[in-house]
């Protein structure tokens, strides 16, 4: 009888284990790790992946490109300058401190200082501690985007950090290495380069949590080839970026999982007005969008793993025009030539990146292949990346590529730095190597900068859309996409996103 | 007495070389990009950029940059890797180990191989199993080592599954600081694949060596005159003239070291080997200028040391040759 029992109690506790999960371990390879766990000194990828384990934001985007509370449990807007978070309580760091206000207070002003952040937070004038629980955000003028800017807002431990807090872009500091967050994992275990190992926060206030990740490893894989290998080897679980050339391998491999989405990273050429003459003219760039067959590109260079594109924003956001559809029409490119009085076309320069973007260059040769069809001769330069930027900022040829993933997860971001009137003095247009300039797009654009009301701003910034591809302003080619891999017991599904942040701290990896 | 001239000879060369180096390594730092780009996202403004270049001392004239540099140099420092935040020699320090067992591993293997093959080769020149290696030497000398590389990566590792596919597994700290992966399983597991594939460079070239050098041995006068004297076959062939084709295959053995530090960063970065080789092609990429000019002046050094140990090493297989320089 005592054994029935003893049996019946083993396999009670038996089952409750599997409803729970046990703990797992995960081994994941991406493309780099983290320069530094000090998450302000560099605003990138790498960062806010790291961000999002080791600390939690203010809100967070889920799947919708809607917002979801985190440490700030709700917010109001009390009035068109002002909005108040109610910050969560109860919730630890890992040195043991309690979070509140005063943190999320210090952190805001720590980012302010950081070169790379301050740009986001210009808008944000002060946050003040209303009391323990409730952080009060002014900004200057009316501003739209204070969720989407408290994304970037991930509580650090003051009492841990202050004093030593100082943001160091080369050479050590404190927070470079020494980091106390409040989020799903600690870091156990760090050789830069080799491996970070990150053991789950025992005290994680998320207690909904469905994530059962004990132990995860990062190991950085450079190589595209090495790291799918990895992968289909079984040596890790889960692994990003997926090189296009290996989608199908992978689709067809029964041990592993394949999930893709549409990506917010706009591909364009930039077509300079001041260095070529030809391109000064609308109807040459009109010419030159009908000319290049974008869609073709996606299906021949990029196998498909892109979205054609017709403008900046992708679908989802704001500033997304549902009447542009990318152009592409030989003839008629050839008659606007003629019309411009180009019929015997012209020579410019075109310089591109080489390992930077996905095909990056693959895709210029076709572009200077297809302009060659018009009887544009380009002279095409490929580098890598690092000559590349130099040469951009010195505007050094006629067509230019360049790549954006608006910060802010919104349309206005990318005006502001690839479409507005170039401006030392405010930083607008920094990345407009085209030099195209349209008042009513400089207005419209800042405008939407100061416009609370979501309706206005979506007709504005379609607006912006429109008369971008009503003038040619410059070359739109596609999004990219975005894929990840993962063993077939990874459920990677529910914490993927387009932000390309995996929410690790929620994955469920099964037995 | 002669001994220590020639070391202290060698040891003025070395500091030239050094020095040559790092003054055509800081000459093209210019053309490499700029590392200010990978150290800034991607909207900070070109003013903040130049804040921080000033900061760095990288708007400086070159020769201030220059004499800056040469004076830490001279204090053992060779700079901050932007990357790694720490001293540009501490960072190459830490991963010579790793580059340090792989050639180990890879000479094993081509030694273990061609040495047997060669002589195979050189006494049975007719036989079908002489021609196959003979041919396949043809072949593996014309194969690249990435190739290689990927290759075995693909067959052991995701195919078989016998073998890790990348990285050095689990590795022990010895005590002076030097981290290795010899003393463990998953270790020595993770070395097979890339000491082969590294070794594939070298093994085809050593085994034609080894063959030549036995056959020409083989034919000369003291070889006969050994024979007739009426020594085994065996003692004549692996101890008389097996010991002279040995120096040759020394010397090129070690001007083969610079080739095989070259491959060692193709084959690491296949298999994300954390070495040397790898750190650097990375420090390329993010244009981390301290780590590179650091790690050519390393490579400098290791010539110069490899080629003065291959200069002992021939005074103990030939007595008849003398240390360069070196007065009887």
């Amino acid at each position: 009888m005592k054994t029935i029992r003893t049996l019946a109690t083993a396999t009670a506790m038996a089952l409750a284990l599997a409803t729970t999960a046990p703990a797992q371990t995960l081994t994941f390879a991406y493309d780099a790790d983290p320069v530094s766990l000090d998450p302000h000194e560099q605003l990138s990828g790498g960062t806010l992946q790291l961000s999002h384990m080791i600390f939690d934001p203010l809100v967070r985007w889920n799947s919708e490109l809607g917002f979801d509370p985190r440490l700030a449990e709700s917010w109001e807007r009390v009035d068109d300058t002002t909005v108040r978070f109610k910050i969560r309580e109860g919730v630890k760091f890992h040195s043991g401190n309690d979070m509140t206000a005063e943190d999320v207070v210090y952190t805001i002003d720590r980012m302010k200082e950081s070169p790379d952040f301050k740009g986001i937070f210009a808008a944000w004038e002060t946050a003040t501690a209303v009391d323990d629980y409730t952080v009060e955000v002014k900004t200057a003028g009316p501003n739209p985007l204070v969720l989407h800017t408290a994304t970037y807002v991930f509580p650090m431990d003051k009492k841990f950090y202050e004093g030593q807090d100082e943001i160091v872009k080369h050479g050590d500091s404190f927070a470079s290495s020494n980091v106390s967050g409040t989020g799903p994992f600690t870091i156990t275990e760090r050789e830069q380069g080799v491996k970070v190992v990150f053991e789950r926060n025992p005290n994680y206030w998320d207690t909904d949590s469905p994530g059962n990740v004990q132990t995860a490893i990062l190991t950085p894989i450079k190589e595209a080839p090495t790291r799918v290998a990895a992968l289909l080897s079984g040596d890790v679980d889960f692994i990003a970026p997926v090189p296009p050339t290996d989608l199908e391998r992978i689709d067809a491999d029964e041990n592993s999982k394949l999930v893709t989405m549409s990506g917010t990273r706009i591909i364009t050429l930039q077509l300079n007005q001041n260095r070529n003459e030809a391109l000064a003219n609308p109807k040459v760039r009109e010419a030159i969008v009908y000319a290049i067959n974008n869609e073709g590109i996606v299906k021949k260079i990029m196998k498909g793993f892109g979205t054609a594109a017709a403008q900046q924003s992708p679908e989802g956001y704001l500033g997304y025009n549902a009447d542009l559809a990318p152009r592409y029409d030989l003839e008629k490119a050839q008659a606007l030539m003629a019309e411009a009085g180009y019929a015997d076309g012209f020579n410019a320069t075109m310089m591109c990146p080489n390992n930077r973007y996905v095909n990056d260059f693959k895709i210029c040769e076709a572009s200077a292949a297809m302009l060659a069809k018009i009887g544009i001769n380009i002279d095409l330069t490929t580098m890598p990346k690092a000559q590349y930027w130099p040469k951009f900022d010195e505007r050094a040829a006629d067509i230019m590529m360049i790549g954006w993933h608006s910060d802010t997860e919104d349309s206005a971001n990318f005006n502001e730095f690839l479409t507005m009137t170039p401006d030392e003095e405010t930083g607008r247009g920094q990345y407009n190597s085209g030099n195209y300039s349209n008042a009513k797009v400089d207005e419209l654009t800042l405008a939407s900068l100061t416009e609370t009301d979501e309706a206005k701003r979506a007709e504005m910034l379609q607006e912006v859309e429109k008369i971008l591809y009503d003038e040619a302003a410059y070359v739109p080619l596609h999004w990219q996409d975005l894929a990840w891999a993962a063993g077939s017991n990874v459920e990677i599904e529910p914490v993927l996103n387009v932000m390309n942040f995996p929410y690790l701290g929620d994955l469920v990896v099964n037995e | 007495m002669h001994i220590l001239a020639f070391l202290i000879r060698r040891a003025i060369q070395a500091v030239i070389v050094m020095f040559v180096i790092s003054l055509i390594g800081f000459s093209i730092q210019g053309n490499l990009g700029d590392p200010l780009r990978e150290l800034v996202g991607q909207s900070v403004s070109e003013a903040e950029r130049q804040l921080l270049r000033d900061e760095l001392g990288l708007n400086d004239p070159f020769f201030a940059q220059y004499a800056r540099f040469m004076g830490n140099a001279l204090q053992g420092d060779l700079g901050t890797s932007y990357f790694f935040k720490r001293p540009a020699l501490d960072v190459i320090l830490g991963k010579f180990p790793a580059t340090f067992e792989l050639v180990l591993g890879a000479t094993v293997i081509f030694l273990a191989v061609s040495i047997p093959a060669g002589i195979y080769c050189a006494i049975n020149r007719t036989s079908w199993f002489a021609r196959i290696i003979m041919t396949g030497s043809i072949v593996g000398i014309s194969v690249p080592v990435f190739l290689t590389a990927i290759f075995l990566q693909w067959i052991f590792a995701v195919e078989l599954g016998w073998l890790p596919s990348s990285g050095r597994g689990d590795t022990i700290t010895l005590p002076w600081g030097w981290d290795t992966g010899l003393l463990t399983i998953d270790g020595l597991a993770h070395l097979i694949l890339p000491s082969i594939a590294l070794s594939s460079i070298m093994l085809p070239l050593f085994i034609r060596l080894i063959r030549a050098e036995m056959m020409e041995t083989m034919g000369t006068d003291y070889v006969r005159f050994a024979r007739a004297k009426g020594l085994s076959t065996r003692r004549v062939r692996y101890v008389h003239a097996f010991r002279n084709t040995l120096l040759p295959v020394v010397t090129v053995g070690g001007l083969m070291i610079g080739t095989l530090i070259a491959y060692t960063i193709l084959t690491e970065t296949v298999f994300q080997w954390p070495g040397m080789g790898f750190m650097f092609l990375e420090a390329i990429n993010r244009v981390d200028t301290p780590l590179i000019i650091a790690y050519i002046i390393m490579v400098g050094l290791i010539f110069v040391v490899v080629n003065t140990v291959v200069d002992f090493v021939y005074t103990l297989i030939n007595p008849m040759v003398k240390l360069p320089g070196a007065k009887s």
